[in-house]
């Protein structure tokens, strides 16, 4: 896919992006990272009951020639993993904010969602 | 890191990998495109159709003069005197202890020599061929700026180059003077894929005109991380992975080139030697991805991944690792411990892929 930003996303600068919705977030990287990473072979889910801290990794994706860590945007507890991810990794890259989705996250500090950065503060960042 | 871009030294072909879409990174001193459009697809290509790399960044020694053959033989591991005219060899070379410097290819043009270095090691190996020279009457040249070099792989591979050459290509280990799409090349039945192919070397500034013209019949171009896949498939080795300075070739599995009694520098070191480790090539049984560095559990004691991907033919996690020589057989389980995760892999003969 080309290269996108959706507005409705909150951003961390390691290139992880959370969809907030109440007190739960989905979390993926951004179009950035995975076209950084190149082509997404391997993915090792996290369990689910698993504590995750912003800032922290809390998982990994692997290309053919190397492993990145993927950084939590926000704290929590992962409530859901998205499995066909271990069978179809590349869907990271094809659709890194649809079906590329890693996990669902229960938020466990709210103010943490002031941190993040907005789709514009995002693509400043990227812009260097 | 390496040094910064600024100071990366970029082959004949930089644009035509910038307009192909290839991802450019540092390589040792290099900008060299790591692939294209992915290395899953490059690497598939290499296995099925044909691919084209650009491995400009080898070093070139050309040595000559009356003492060649004895020089050579000295410093090199293998039989130099075996090498005949528009022949090809592989060998190492060593240091007085054993370890390492290089791996290379030699080739015999007539009474000249060139033997094809490692990027990373192109510096390093023509000074040690300068400083073993004395006593020997042999002039010795850094040929690196004189040759750019393609590798044109795969079951196609010939196909292709044959369509652009004006005369008959090189049969497997053997090399030909010939003109490729009008250029001047010295062909040679070479590669580093396992697949069938040659490698082209031509002066600098021709470079391009071949390049698109095996691109035109229908080579795909490939990045340097296919090439690493499709060795470690095949289970080539990588100077800096599975060799160095602190192993001896011996342990790394490549007695077969180092002829004892020829008396080259380290052959002392090795006669007798009985290494406690060796290398060998795993597969992985469950998930994960072996890399680098990774350490290896077996029952006769630890040993280290030195190289390790996902192979894009087998679909599973691959590797080569020195693991203590009781565990070294094929069908022993071993674990990998992938950044604190045990994962389970086995120990196969090489090569890991093969057609049948």
């Amino acid at each position: 896919m080309a290269e996108s930003y959706p507005e409705d996303l909150k951003y961390h600068p390691d290139h992880d992006w959370a969809r907030v919705e109440g007190g739960e977030a989905v979390f993926g990287i951004t179009w950035y990272a995975q076209d950084a990473l190149g082509e997404v072979v391997f993915f090792d889910p996290p369990e689910v009951g698993a504590a995750v801290s912003a800032g922290q990794p809390y998982a990994e994706v692997e290309s053919v020639k190397a492993v990145s860590d993927v950084f939590a945007p926000l704290s929590g507890e992962i409530t859901a993993v998205n499995q066909e991810l271990v069978e179809s990794p590349e869907r990271i890259n094809e659709d890194p904010y649809g079906e590329g989705w890693l996990v669902k996250v229960k938020l466990s500090e709210q103010g943490e969602l002031d941190g993040l950065l907005d789709v514009d503060a995002y693509k400043a960042l990227l812009a260097g | 890191m390496g040094p910064a871009a600024d100071t990366l030294r970029r082959t004949a072909l930089f644009d035509r990998h910038r307009a192909a879409g290839g991802k450019l990174v540092p390589f040792a001193g290099w900008e060299m495109p790591v692939q294209y459009e992915g290395i899953r697809q490059e690497h598939v290509a290499v296995r099925t159709a044909a691919g084209v790399f650009d491995v400009s960044h080898m070093g070139e020694i050309e040595t000559g003069g009356p003492g060649a053959v004895a020089f050579l033989q000295r410093i090199l591991s293998n039989d130099l005197t075996k090498l005949a005219d528009g022949g090809a060899q592989y060998s190492v070379l060593c240091r007085q202890d054993g370890g390492v410097l290089d791996d290379l290819f030699t080739y015999r043009i007539g009474d000249r020599f060139l033997t094809v270095t490692n990027a990373s090691n192109h510096e390093r190996d023509h000074e040690w061929f300068a400083e073993q020279a004395s006593g020997f009457d042999v002039e010795i040249t850094d040929a690196r700026d004189r040759y750019a070099m393609l590798a044109v792989q795969g079951p196609d591979a010939r196909r292709i180059a044959a369509r652009l050459a004006a005369g008959e290509l090189p049969p497997r280990m053997r090399t030909a003077e010939l003109s490729v799409a009008g250029v001047e090349c010295l062909v040679c039945g070479t590669g580093y894929t396992g697949e069938d192919g040659v490698e082209l070397l031509m002066a600098p500034e021709d470079a391009p005109a071949v390049w698109d013209a095996l691109v035109a019949e229908g080579a795909r171009p490939a990045g340097l991380g296919a090439r690493d896949t499709l060795r470690l498939e095949v289970c080539f080795h990588l100077y800096g992975n599975d060799l160095s300075l602190e192993r001896n070739p011996i342990e790394a599995g490549l007695g077969w080139c180092c002829k004892l009694d020829t008396g080259f520098i380290g052959s002392d070191a090795l006669r007798g030697a009985e290494p406690r480790e060796t290398l060998v090539p795993f597969v992985f049984t469950g998930p994960g991805i072996p890399r680098q560095g990774n350490p290896v559990q077996t029952g006769a004691g630890p040993g280290t991944v030195t190289s390790g991907s996902l192979s894009p033919c087998l679909g599973t996690g691959i590797g080569m690792a020195y693991v203590p020589m009781p565990a070294a057989r094929a069908g022993t389980a071993i674990e990998v411990d992938v950044r604190g995760k045990l994962r389970h892999a086995e120990i196969r003969e090489k090569p890991l892929y093969s057609k049948t």
